[in-house]
C-alpha cells in the first residue's frame, strides 16, 4: 500500500500527534541512553564532567530533533530522501577533499556546535534511499539483475568513501545494513550467496595480499585481524585492547563490584572507557546481570521497532523501519562482539551509551524517522 | 512521479516473511552475546578478576627500621637518624632545567649526581620522584620548605639512614652498613626483595654484618591501587613489618673509647676480655676510621686516602692481625713441661746466653745470659735458654696440644669480620703445608713464640683468661638480641693442675712486681688492682750474623717496617681475676717499653671503671699519668658521643 492509496484524512493532524507516537520505544531509547549516563558518570570518576554532562545535554537535544523528526509527515521524508543520500555523499566527498588537503585523517565537518561526521549521517540517509527505492520500484522487478545492481552500486559508492578516510567499522556496517535492507525487500536469495561466496573469496584475497604491492588494508588493520585471531600473543601491544576488556569483563562476575566500584575502566587499563569500550565498564560493575539487561533492552528496541514495521502497511515505511532497526541492531552487535573478543577491533561505538555527539544526534534523527512512519502510518 | 499499481499484500507479506526471519536472526545473535557474556562473566569470572587484581593492585615494600646496637651499658653505638633527601617530580616541576638551578643556589648539589638523577628522570615515569641530593641536613631542608613557592615538584623526603654516634671508636666491632651493591646480590641465592629497594642498606662488615638477618627485620607490605601507567591512586591496606632486632654487645663503650684513644694513632690492637664469663669488653684497633662517612658514601680521595696509609686503619688487627707471640708464649711452654712433669718449678737451667741445636746458634735475648734460671725466673725475666731447653726435652707435639687447649690456632666464633685462626704448628701441619719434616729447631723457635706460631691478639687474651681461670673460656661480643640473652653454658675447667696453674700466674705477677721482671716499669701499686702478665718482644725479621756483628740490634735504627712487635699480656687483680688484656703495638720495639704501659692503664681504667686514682701508679710516674689522662678525657667522646667541646 502506497499513501496514495489510503485516505489522508486517517493520519492524526496537528498536537494530537504526540499521542501517536511510539512512546515504549521512547522509553527504551531513554532508559538506554540513562545506562549511558550512569556510565559516563563512572568513568568520569564519580563526575559529570567531562562526558556526563554533554552527553545528557545531547541526548536531550537529540529528543527534541527526533519529535521535529517525527511530527513531520513521513512522505516529506520520502521525497527527500534520494536528495539527502546524494547530500551526504557530498558531505563525504567533501571531507575527503578537506582531509587530503592538510587537515589530516579529519573524517568530520565542524558545525560550530558539534562536529558532524558524515560517515554516520550516511548510516540513515543510505537507508532512507534504498527503502524509497524499492517503494519506487515495481516489486516484480526487484531481483532483476539491473534493479539489483542499482542499489549495490548505491551502498559501494558510500562504503568505498568510507573505508579511504580509513573506517572499516562504518565500512562493514553500511555494507551489511544497506543488504540487509535489499534482503528485507525481496531480494533474490541467490544474490546474498553469491555475494556471501565472493565476500569469502575477496577475504581470502585481503589475506593474500598482505605484504604485497596491492595490499588491501593498511598495515593496522592486519594487525588488529591478527591480534583478533590470538590477543594473548601480544597483551600489552597491539592485543591490549580486548585482553584488557575480556579481564574487565570477567571479572564482573554475576553482579558486578558496584556501581563506581569498577576498578579496571576508572585506572586507565581501559582504553576509549568513554566511547568504544563503555560496554566493559557497565559489565565489569553491574556483572552478568546488568550486561544482560542492557542487551535485554537492545532487544526490546529491535522487537518494537520490527513490530512497528510489521503493522505498517506503507512499503516505504516499513522498509525503513526495518533499515533503521538493522543498522541500529549492527551497531550494538559490532560493538558487543567486539569488547568480548568474538569481532576485531573495528571502532563501532555502542549506541546512545557510548560518548559520542555524531552518532547520538544521527540515531536520534533516525528514530525520529521510525516515530514519523509510525504516526503517520495508514490506517 | 508515477506509481504502478503493486500487488501490496504479496509484497507486504514478502517483506514482513523477511521481516520476521532477520528479526528472528538478529535475536538469535545477541542470545549468542549473552551466552558469551555468560561465558565470560560467569563460567571464568574466577579467573579473570585474578588477572584483573594483578592488574591493579601493585604490592610496596615499607622498609622496616633497623635494629640498633647498644653497648653492655645500653649506650648507644648504632641507631637510625632521619635523612633527607630532595627529589623533584617532573610533572610538577614545569622548566626542570630552571628548578634545578634555583635548588642549587639553596642546596649543594654535584654535578655528577644532576646528571645523573636527570638520566634517571628521563626513563621513568613523569610522576615518580627522583632523588636529586641524598644525605641533605635539616638546615637545607629548611631552607627548600622556606622556598616552596618558587620550587614547584621540588619535595623534601625523610628516610632512616645508620649513624654511629661513637664514630671511629667501635669501626672495628659494629662494622658499617651501606646500599645494596649487584655484588652482595650475586652471592645471596635468593635475595629478599627488600634489597631492591633502591638505596637499602645492608651491613657491609662487623656485627652489622654477621648480624644482618636479625638486624634488618622483616618488610612490611601496603598493597596499593596503581592505574595502567602505574601512578598510585590509594592505599588498599598495609600490613606492617618487623622492626629489626635490638643487639646488646658485651662491649663498654666507655673503656672501648678509653682504649682508642690511648692507642691513638699508633698502629696497634688491644683486647679486653672478662675472665670470668669470657664478655669482650674492649676490642680495638688502631688507628681507625670513621664508618659514618661509609654510609654516607665515601669520597673516592678519602678512601684512597684510608688504603695508603702503611697504618692499615681499615682491618681490624684486634680479631684480623696475626703475630708470632713472642715471649707471651713461654707460658705454653712452661705449662707444658709441668704439666708433663718433665719440671718441678724448682729444677734450674744454665743460660749461657745461647744454645746449640744441630749446629745452630739460638741466642737468648740477653747475650750475656741469665745464668741459673728456674721457671719463675725464667718468666720473668724471659730468659729464652730455659725454654729451649724444655722445647727440646718437651717435644713439638706436647707444645702445640698445650697451646691447642689454651685457643690458639683456633678461629673464635665471633659475629666480626675476617677472624683469623692464626696457627698453632704440628709435625702434620709442617709435612702438608710445607712439605718438610719437622726438626728440633722448629720446636726451638715455637717454645718462645717465633718460628711459625702466630696468634692474633684476640687469641692472646683468650690464652691469658684460660691461664687466669684455668677455665675453658670462649669469647663473647653479643651480649643480648632482642632482650634475650644470647644462652651460654658454663665454661668447663681445662684439666690442668691448679698447683701448676699457680706456679706460671706467680710468675707472671712477679714480671710486673719483681724488681727484676721485664714489666716491673708498669707495675701498679694500688694492692686490689695489681696485674700479672708477660712482655712479649716478636721479631719480624731474622737478624744477619753480619748484623749481629755490626751491632745493628737497636729497633730505633731500623725502618718501622722491620722493627719488632710489642706485646703485652695481662690479667688482673691477681687474687680473683676479673679481666684478661692482650696488647700487641705492631713495630713498637719491645714489649716492656711499648705494650706493658697501655696494658697497665687499660687495666687500671678497666678496674675502676674510669679514670683510676694516680695512687695507683708509681709515684715517679704520676704526673705523666695525670697528664695523659687530662689529654685522653678530651679526646673520648660522651654518652652521646660529643667530642672534644661538645661533650656535655
Amino acid at each position: 500500500m502506497s499513501y496514495l492509496e489510503y485516505t489522508v484524512k486517517s493520519v492524526p493532524t496537528g498536537p494530537r500527534k504526540v499521542l501517536y507516537l511510539n512512546w515504549p520505544l521512547i522509553l527504551l531509547l531513554s532508559a538506554v541512553a540513562g545506562v549511558g549516563f550512569m556510565m559516563l558518570y563512572s568513568v568520569a570518576g564519580g563526575g559529570f564532567s567531562p562526558w556526563a554532562e554533554p552527553q545528557i545535554k545531547r541526548f536531550v537535544m537529540g529528543l527534541g530533533l527526533m519529535m521535529v523528526v517525527a511530527l513531520i509527515p513521513i512522505w516529506f521524508w520520502r521525497s527527500i530522501s534520494s536528495g539527502a543520500y546524494l547530500g551526504t555523499i557530498l558531505l563525504l566527498v567533501l571531507v575527503e577533499v578537506m582531509g587530503s588537503v592538510g587537515m589530516g585523517a579529519q573524517r568530520w565537518i565542524d558545525l560550530g556546535f558539534m562536529r558532524l561526521q558524515p560517515s554516520e549521517l550516511m548510516k540513515i540517509t543510505l537507508v532512507m534511499a534504498l527503502a524509497a527505492y524499492y517503494d519506487w520500484l515495481s516489486p516484480d522487478r526487484v531481483s532483476r539483475p539491473l534493479w539489483v545492481l542499482l542499489p549495490v552500486l548505491a551502498i559501494l559508492l558510500p562504503t568505498a568513501l568510507v573505508l579511504r578516510q580509513p573506517d572499516l567499522g562504518t565500512s562493514l556496517l553500511l555494507i551489511m545494513g544497506g543488504a540487509m535492507v535489499m534482503f528485507m525487500a525481496g531480494v533474490h536469495w541467490g544474490y546474498f550467496a553469491a555475494v556471501t561466496t565472493l565476500g569469502v573469496g575477496l577475504i581470502t584475497a585481503v589475506f593474500q595480499s598482505r605484504g604485497t604491492t596491492w595490499q588491501l588494508l593498511k598495515d593496522y588493520q592486519y594487525r588488529r585481524i591478527d591480534t583478533f585471531l590470538d590477543p594473548a600473543s601480544d597483551p600489552l601491544g597491539a592485543g591490549y585492547h580486548i585482553t584488557q576488556s575480556k579481564i574487565a569483563l570477567g571479572s564482573g562476575g554475576w553482579t558486578g563490584r558496584g556501581f563506581m566500584q569498577g576498578t579496571q575502566s576508572r585506572l586507565n587499563f581501559l582504553p576509549e572507557k568513554h566511547t568504544d569500550f563503555i560496554f566493559t565498564t557497565l559489565a565489569e560493575e553491574f556483572g552478568f546481570l546488568g550486561g544482560i539487561s542492557l542487551l535485554g533492552l537492545y532487544a526490546l528496541i529491535i522487537v518494537f521497532s520490527i513490530t512497528a514495521a510489521l503493522v505498517n502497511r506503507d512499503r516505504f515505511s516499513s522498509l525503513l523501519i526495518l533499515g533503521i532497526a538493522a543498522t541500529f541492531f549492527l551497531f550494538f552487535a559490532v560493538n558487543m562482539s567486539m569488547v568480548m573478543g568474538l569481532a576485531p577491533v573495528v571502532g563501532v561505538p555502542l549506541p546512545l551509551v557510548s560518548y559520542g555527539g555524531s552518532a547520538m544526534l544521527v540515531l536520534m534523527v533516525a528514530f525520529g524517522l521510525i516515530q514519523s512512519a509510525h504516526v503517520h502510518r495508514p490506517r | 512521479m508515477k506509481r504502478p499499481k503493486v500487488d501490496s499484500s504479496e509484497f507486504q507479506a514478502k517483506v514482513s516473511r523477511r521481516a520476521l526471519l532477520l528479526g528472528g536472526v538478529q535475536l538469535g545473535f545477541m542470545g549468542l552475546l549473552g551466552l558469551r557474556m555468560r561465558q565470560l562473566q560467569v563460567e571464568q569470572a574466577d579467573q579473570y578478576r585474578l588477572l584483573a587484581e594483578e592488574n591493579r593492585i601493585n604490592i610496596r615494600l615499607i622498609p622496616p627500621a633497623r635494629g640498633e646496637i647498644f653497648d653492655r651499658n645500653g649506650i648507644t653505638l648504632a641507631r637510625n637518624q632521619p635523612s633527607y633527601r630532595i627529589n623533584i617530580v617532573r610533572e610538577d616541576a614545569g622548566d626542570i632545567d630552571d628548578v634545578v638551578h634555583r635548588l642549587s643556589s639553596l642546596v649543594t648539589l654535584e654535578d655528577e649526581d644532576i646528571t645523573r638523577a636527570l638520566a634517571e628522570m628521563k626513563r621513568s615515569a613523569p610522576f615518580l620522584p627522583v632523588t636529586f641530593a641524598d644525605h641533605v641536613s635539616w638546615e637545607e631542608v629548611s631552607r627548600v620548605a622556606v622556598n616552596a613557592p618558587a620550587l614547584p615538584g621540588v619535595t623534601p623526603e625523610v628516610g632512616l639512614s645508620r649513624q654511629y654516634p661513637m664514630g671511629k671508636d667501635f669501626a672495628h666491632v659494629v662494622g658499617y652498613v651501606g646500599p645494596v651493591s649487584d655484588y652482595d646480590l650475586s652471592k645471596i641465592e635468593n635475595p629478599d626483595p627488600l634489597l631492591r629497594i633502591p638505596r637499602f642498606q645492608i651491613g657491609k662488615v662487623g656485627i652489622e654484618a654477621k648480624h644482618e638477618a636479625e638486624l634488618r627485620g622483616s618488610a612490611g607490605t601496603k598493597r596499593v591501587e596503581v592505574n595502567s601507567v602505574g601512578r598510585v591512586m590509594r592505599e588498599l591496606d598495609r600490613q606492617e613489618g618487623l622492626q629489626g632486632q635490638d643487639l646488646q654487645l658485651t662491649i663498654d663503650q666507655k673503656l672501648q673509647s678509653y682504649i682508642q684513644a690511648r692507642l691513638g694513632e699508633e698502629s696497634a690492637a688491644a683486647i679486653v676480655m672478662d675472665c670470668q664469663n669470657g664478655d669482650l669488653l674492649a676490642v680495638c684497633s688502631a688507628p681507625t676510621f670513621d664508618p659514618n662517612q661509609f654510609v654516607t658514601g665515601i669520597s673516592v680521595a678519602n678512601y684512597q686516602e684510608l688504603t695508603d696509609n702503611k697504618y692499615r686503619p681499615l682491618a681490624a688487627k684486634s680479631v684480623q692481625g696475626t703475630y708470632p707471640p713472642g715471649s707471651t708464649f713461654k707460658m705454653i711452654t712452661a705449662l707444658a713441661a709441668l704439666e708433663d712433669g718433665l719440671i718441678s718449678s724448682e729444677d734450674t737451667v744454665w743460660c749461657p746466653g745461647h744454645l746449640e741445636v744441630s749446629d745452630r746458634k739460638f741466642h737468648c735475648w740477653k747475650r750475656a745470659g741469665h745464668g741459673h734460671m728456674n721457671l719463675n725466673k725464667a718468666l720473668r725475666e724471659s730468659c729464652d735458654v730455659y725454654f729451649y731447653e724444655l722445647a727440646l726435652e718437651l717435644g713439638i707435639d706436647r707444645i702445640s696440644a698445650m697451646s691447642e687447649k689454651l685457643g690458639l690456632g683456633h678461629r673464635h666464633d665471633l659475629p666480626l669480620s675476617g677472624i683469623a685462626s692464626g696457627l698453632n704448628p704440628t709435625r702434620e701441619w709442617k709435612e702438608q703445608v710445607r712439605g718438610q719434616n719437622w726438626v728440633p729447631g722448629d720446636t726451638v723457635n715455637v717454645s718462645i713464640g717465633q718460628g711459625f706460631v702466630l696468634a692474633s691478639p684476640l687469641q692472646l687474651a683468650v690464652m691469658t683468661a684460660r691461664l687466669a681461670s684455668g677455665k675453658s673460656l670462649d669469647p663473647r661480643v653479643v651480649k643480648s638480641v632482642n632482650g634475650v640473652e644470647t644462652p651460654r653454658v658454663d665454661a668447663p675447667s681445662l684439666g690442668l693442675n691448679e698447683n701448676n696453674l699457680r706456679q706460671v700466674r706467680r710468675a707472671m705477677f712477679d714480671v710486673s712486681n719483681n724488681r727484676r721482671g721485664t714489666a716491673y716499669g708498669s707495675r701498679i701499686i694500688d694492692d686490689a688492682a695489681r696485674l700479672a702478665g708477660k712482655t712479649g718482644t716478636s721479631q719480624v725479621r731474622n737478624i744477619t750474623a753480619a748484623e749481629r756483628a755490626a751491632g745493628v740490634t737497636r729497633n730505633e735504627d731500623l725502618p718501622w717496617e722491620r722493627r719488632d712487635h710489642a706485646l703485652f699480656v695481662n690479667f688482673a687483680p691477681m687474687e680473683d681475676p676479673k679481666i684478661a688484656v692482650a696488647v700487641v703495638v705492631e713495630h713498637g720495639g719491645g714489649g716492656s717499653k711499648a705494650a706493658a704501659p697501655i696494658a697497665r692503664d687499660i687495666t687500671l681504667q678497666a678496674l675502676f671503671d674510669g679514670d683510676p686514682p694516680l695512687e695507683a701508679y708509681p709515684s715517679r710516674d704520676r704526673r705523666k699519668i695525670k697528664e695523659q689522662q687530662d689529654r685522653l678525657r678530651v679526646l673520648m667522646p660522651d654518652r652521646d658521643g660529643n667530642r672534644g667541646d661538645a661533650r656535655t
